[in-house]
């Protein structure tokens, strides 16, 4: 087992250091020089000369290379010269928000998953399809419809909640239902499946025999198994919701990351997006680890003899 | 001890049934599959929807009668009725006309995300899936760095690097599905190249080249429209959002992603153009995903 | 025994159950699937449910816990559970009585126990669902001396342990602990020891019988009359959902009267069916009312003399090395195995799982390559060289797998599956003739030619099988357990085929099989495989009636055998 875990690991790094390894590619592949590229929309005297400084662009490819990768180790993503701030405050600041969105949307989505999961799996026919059908009806519904549907609703309507910014617990709780609810959808549907794919197994007609009732045998039995499949999707599941967490920021007019990103990417400042997509990247590799691990310790049988 | 107690029925003993006796004692399952079993109504209705938005894609104008591009400003923000089915935007265009010329946009980009994603991953998860430790292991990290990267995030850093407009989000959205693709592509590979016909094909004279050819490949193949089918609704989700942040076509195109951004402006007075473009994308990727659906457990079995 | 029996006689029973029937919406036209079935099980006594698969068995014995399933409806004129009229039970009633009153032993503990969970907990779920102990250390020993009845051995060490860390027949033992933990009035036993090897089969019957000798009723499901016939009191017969004969087993083995009865038991391979097709027994009346009835069967074609060395195969070994996680444990599955086949010859390999018969047969088709050793086909070199050289001679040697359907391209339909063994470049017509003469040589015919392999049922995808291997015209024909997923009455059938082509084509087979009584009816020679050697061979009659080596008179024990069974009750 400890091999395994090991292996995951290293594993894991190779994935980040290839992460790291081809934005540098890409960015040296684009056609145009990476003084321009790197100085975006923006322009005035001695940007260039600055840039070239700044990332060794004088130096050789490989040693770019090493250089590039040095500084991402150290936590030193160069400058957005767009903002004229270094690109990790600039991301900094904005992280917070756009984590606490991301987490709030994935517990909620997990608990509401687990919960219909556990009571309509394997029950009647007309709970099932039902249950089925807004399943599929929410995993199929964009995050951002849903979100001004609730804006609508919520906001203008009823004014329950505010209709944008960040202050207080109030202004989280409509984003946060509407990056929840797809991801619920989904996330029911594969628990759901795999709830009831376990309890056609034989063992379950074994437990049924000893006369252990329905609830409990879902709870004690069948959920750990379900469970399986649905750690597999974990860090699927923690890259949606930061793509997730990017839209609904720009339907509620949250500040956080997205409204960030998306003004980087509008003004070409690659600096800033770059980060972006690599810290997201890093949390993904991060989290898809852990969630390997784990499924290796659920799983009595994947451990050596 | 009691008596025996013999009771027979003198019923003629058959040599075999034609058809496999479906086994009773699986009947707990015959049971489930009874149940599990979708309504063909929804099917149907999916089929029906699709051929429509096909329909609307390369004839929009055989369903309405207004230009999408332009308005009459006295006619802006009327509510639905019988002049304007959907109601009229701000700019007095009418929201149905919209929503119909809208069609081609999402499939097209949809679509063509697909197959640059298709295309790539097949290639990719055929080669992880031979028998090559070390080229498995390469693509698979490969798919991992490539998935590492939130899908959104991904295509928003390729359109930084390439701009924005509709093929750029379509290159962005196939990229991003590479690994998606290839991964099913590969698990396929892995266990056709598993099955009893293939490992004992050698028996009947076949070289390893045209195992591959004649019985590997065709099954890999046979599993790839119902995996388009199956993630074209997704797809399609990635490519609203993209258009709804302003990363694909820009206004005036009445893609449904960027309608519903224009939207965003009206909500408080007017319900309508935020309301119809959503429904438009949540009905097109729900009857994408029954259909896929449908696909997936028909053939399930021949599928990893 | 007739003390014990009228003891049996006089115990209240513990299920008594007349008339039921059992139906599933929206399945066979709303007919329901077994009929008008009786049952009395008294305490101490086994009854067992014999039928084929679609007989309806299992199901009607699930339907006793009220387990039948979703959708299934239950008709019934008398249904009672230790004098308690069940008819009348709510879920809540049927939740209290299962486990306490009734258990259940399935098929394979592999899958019927909970493979996330260790052994101990398993088997104390129903001591602790029922709250019969509520202190965890009296649990614990309650589960401990549940396995130690059933002949665990070190139990503390295993009930840490998960299901597939236990060998086949240690963790089926652990899935009758896991029934029996509540000392339950009747234990219903569905294919318990199918999935075992023989020797192991034996010893959990026994622990099956130890519960019936302490008072409990035994349900025994199976389809193996040897079996029941070491175990049953009484025997009941099903067929397509009907009881067809029922009564004291030693007179319906010995004097069956209906006719699916009397197919069964004739379609069981033996010594004494040997040369004889199965599938055409007759029944005589027996001399007396006290002797059998005798089976008097059709014979086969002569089988032409064994003629020149076809398959020659000198000190093959072979060993396989863990991969890295497992420690790189070294197994050695094959040594010194010599032996020889020659034309119209039928050799027969017998041995438990972990034998190595199945290794020698990739190693023979050129699938493996040998470590050491050599393997000569129609006395030209066969494992010494590569694939391509290989090629031209593998026509000679074809192969009937165990399982048909996967070994067909899905993709294909007979025709295709069968044309892809055709020899040369005929014309489309001379083809197509070809392949219809093979389908009518196995009992198929032109209809099915463009039928998909998943419509077809076992018995006739073994047949394409059959048929697409002779359409190389092959020299020898190695089987793999050919018959061991087939009804007994199919299985009959297909020996039959198998026997009858074999003695017309002159052709050799390499036939493998866990079964000694296939082996026994069908092979000339045989091999006796243990742990990757061949322990003794020689004539199949020889070898079998008078067996030299210690195990392989220890395997012919524990063979499940009617004529045994009977008198040792």
């Amino acid at each position: 087992m400890w091999s395994r875990i090991v292996s995951r690991l290293f594993t894991s790094l190779v994935v980040a250091w290839a992460s790291v390894t081809a934005t540098f590619l890409a960015l040296h592949a684009l056609p145009g020089r990476i003084q321009d590229i790197l100085a975006g929309d923006v322009e005035y005297p001695g940007l260039r000369e600055a840039i070239a400084a700044e990332w060794g662009l004088d130096r050789s490819l490989p040693e770019q290379y090493v250089e590039f990768l040095s500084r991402i180790l150290r936590g030193d993503f160069g400058t957005s010269y767009v903002l004229r701030q270094p690109v990790i405050e600039v991301v900094g600041s904005q992280l917070l928000p756009t984590v606490e969105l991301a987490l709030t949307a994935g517990v909620l989505a997990i608990v509401i998953a687990g919960f219909i999961a556990l009571l309509t799996a394997g029950r009647g026919r007309f709970s099932r399809e039902l249950t089925s059908f807004v399943e599929l009806v929410f995993a199929s519904t964009p995050v951002f419809w849903l979100g001004i549907l609730l804006l609508m609703a919520f906001s203008f309507n009823l004014r329950w909640f505010p209709v944008s910014g960040a202050e207080g617990w109030n202004s989280l709780v409509l984003p946060a239902i509407t990056l929840a609810l797809p991801t619920a959808g989904l996330l029911t549907q594969v628990l759901r499946e795999a709830m009831e794919k376990t309890l056609d197994q034989p063992f379950v007609t074994t437990v049924r025999s000893r006369g252990v009732g329905e609830l409990v045998i879902r709870w004690r039995h069948v959920l750990r198994h379900a469970l399986l499949p649905a750690v597999t999707l974990g860090g699927w599941l923690i890259g949606g919701l930061l793509g997730g967490a990017v839209i609904t920021e720009k339907v509620f007019g949250r500040p956080g990351l997205g409204t960030v990103t998306l003004g980087a990417v509008l003004t070409h400042d690659v600096p800033v997006v770059l980060t972006v997509v690599l810290l997201a990247a890093f949390i993904h590799v991060a989290a898809s680890t852990l969630l390997d691990i784990l499924y290796v310790l659920i799983d009595p049988r994947l451990r050596a003899q | 001890m009691t008596a025996p107690s013999h009771r027979s029925f003198d019923t003629a003993v058959p040599l075999e049934a034609p058809q496999d006796l479906v086994g009773f004692e699986a009947s707990h399952s015959l049971a489930a599959i009874a149940v599990r079993r979708r309504l063909p109504f929804g099917l149907v209705l999916s089929f029906v929807f699709v051929a429509f938005l096909i329909a609307a894609s390369i004839a929009p104008s055989l369903f309405t009668h207004f230009d999408p591009l332009v308005g009459d400003f006295s006619e802006g923000l009327k509510p639905p009725g019988w002049a304007h089915l959907f109601g009229t935007d701000r700019l007095g265009r009418d929201v149905f006309a919209r929503t119909v010329f809208g069609t081609r946009y999402s499939l097209l980009i949809g679509f063509g995300g697909v197959a640059v994603g298709l295309g790539a991953g097949i290639v990719l998860g055929i080669i992880a899936g031979q028998r090559n430790r070390i080229l498995d292991e390469a693509v698979s990290r490969l798919f991992d760095m490539l998935s590492s990267f939130p899908g959104v995030l991904l295509a928003m850093l390729i359109v930084t690097f390439l701009g924005q407009g509709m093929l750029n989000i379509a290159i962005a959205v196939g990229i991003a599905g590479i690994p998606k693709f290839g991964r099913v592509v590969r698990a396929q590979t892995q266990l056709i190249r598993d099955a009893d016909y293939v490992t004992q094909a050698a028996i009947y004279g076949l070289s390893r080249w045209q195992v591959f050819i004649r019985h590997v490949l065709p099954n890999v193949l046979v599993a790839i429209p119902i995996i388009a089918t199956v993630y074209i609704g997704s797809t399609i989700l990635i490519v609203s959002g993209l258009s709804f942040l302003g990363l694909g076509p820009q206004p005036p195109t009445p893609e449904w992603g960027v309608m519903l951004a224009e939207s965003r402006d009206v909500l408080r007075v007017a319900w309508w153009p935020g309301v119809f473009p959503g429904l438009a994308i949540t009905a097109t990727v729900i009857a994408f995903s029954v259909i896929g659906n449908h696909l997936q457990q028909r053939f399930e079995g021949r599928l990893a | 025994m007739s003390s014990v029996g009228s003891q049996i006689d006089r115990a209240a029973p513990v299920v008594e159950v007349q008339g039921l029937s059992i139906g599933f919406a929206g399945a066979n036209g709303g007919k329901p699937i077994v009929v008008d079935f009786d049952l009395t099980i008294r305490p101490g006594e086994c009854v067992a449910l014999v039928g084929e698969s679609g007989s309806g068995k299992s199901i009607t014995a699930r339907s006793l816990l009220n387990l039948a399933g979703d959708g299934a409806k239950t008709a019934v004129h008398r249904f009672e559970i230790k004098g308690r009229d069940a008819r009348s039970f709510g879920e809540a009633d049927w939740r209290k009585l299962r486990g306490t009153v009734t258990g259940l032993v399935m098929q394979d503990a592999l899958v019927s126990l909970d493979p996330l969970r260790t052994i101990g907990q398993e088997v104390a779920e129903v001591i602790s669902s029922h709250r019969i102990l509520t202190d965890a250390g009296a649990i614990r020993d309650r589960t401990l001396q549940t396995l130690g009845k059933v002949g665990i051995p070190n139990p503390a060490d295993r009930a840490l342990q998960y299901a597939h860390q236990l060998s086949g027949g240690l963790r089926q033992r652990a899935l009758i602990a896991s029934a029996i933990a509540a000392d339950p009035d009747l234990i219903i036993a569905d294919e318990p020891t199918t999935s075992l090897d023989v020797t192991v089969q034996a010893q959990v019957l026994q622990v099956l019988a130890e519960r019936i000798r302490e008072g409990a009723g035994l349900l025994l499901i199976s389809h193996d009359l040897a079996v029941v016939a070491g175990i049953a009191d009484r025997v009941i017969v099903m067929r397509d959902g009907r009881v067809v004969d029922s009564g004291p087993t030693r007179d319906v083995l010995t004097h069956p009267r209906h006719p699916y009865t009397r197919q069964l038991i004739a379609a069981i391979p033996s010594g004494r069916s040997r040369g004889s097709r199965l599938a055409s027994a007759r029944f005589e009346p027996g001399a007396s009312d006290a002797t059998a009835v005798s089976i008097v069967r059709e014979p086969l074609p002569q089988r032409q003399a064994a003629g020149e060395v076809v398959l020659e195969v000198k000190e093959i070994s072979k060993s396989f090395i863990a991969p890295k996680a497992a420690g790189r444990a070294k197994s050695v599955v094959l040594q010194d195995i010599s032996f020889d086949v020659r034309a119209a010859e039928v050799v027969g390999i017998v041995g438990e799982s972990g034998s190595g018969k199945s290794t020698c047969a990739k190693v023979v088709l050129g699938l493996l390559d040998p470590d050491d050793g050599e393997v000569t086909l129609l006395g030209e070199p066969w494992s010494s060289v590569a694939e391509a050289g290989r090629r031209r001679l593998r026509r000679k040697l074809q192969y009937i797998p165990q399982d048909a359907l996967s070994s067909f391209d899905p993709r294909y339909r007979v025709r295709n599956i069968i044309a892809e063994n055709l020899p040369g470049a005929d014309g489309r017509i001379a083809r197509l003739d070809r392949i219809v003469s093979l389908l009518e040589l196995v009992g198929l015919s032109a209809d099915h030619l463009d039928r998909v392999p998943r419509s077809l049922s076992g018995g006739q995808r073994q047949r394409v099988s059959i048929a697409r291997a002779l359409a190389a015209e092959p020299a020898i024909i190695v089987c793999d357990e050919p018959v061991s997923a087939l009804d007994i009455c199919i299985q009959a059938q297909v020996l039959d085929l198998l026997a009858e082509l074999q003695s017309r084509l002159g052709t050799a087979l390499l036939f493998i099989s866990h079964d000694l009584g296939v082996i026994e009816h069908l092979c000339d020679r045989v091999l006796v495989f243990q742990n990757g050697r061949i322990v003794e061979q020689g004539g199949a009659e020889a070898v079998l009636r008078q067996p030299q080596h210690a195990y392989t008179k220890s395997l012919l024990a524990s063979v499940p055998d009617i004529q045994r069974g009977l008198s040792a009750a």
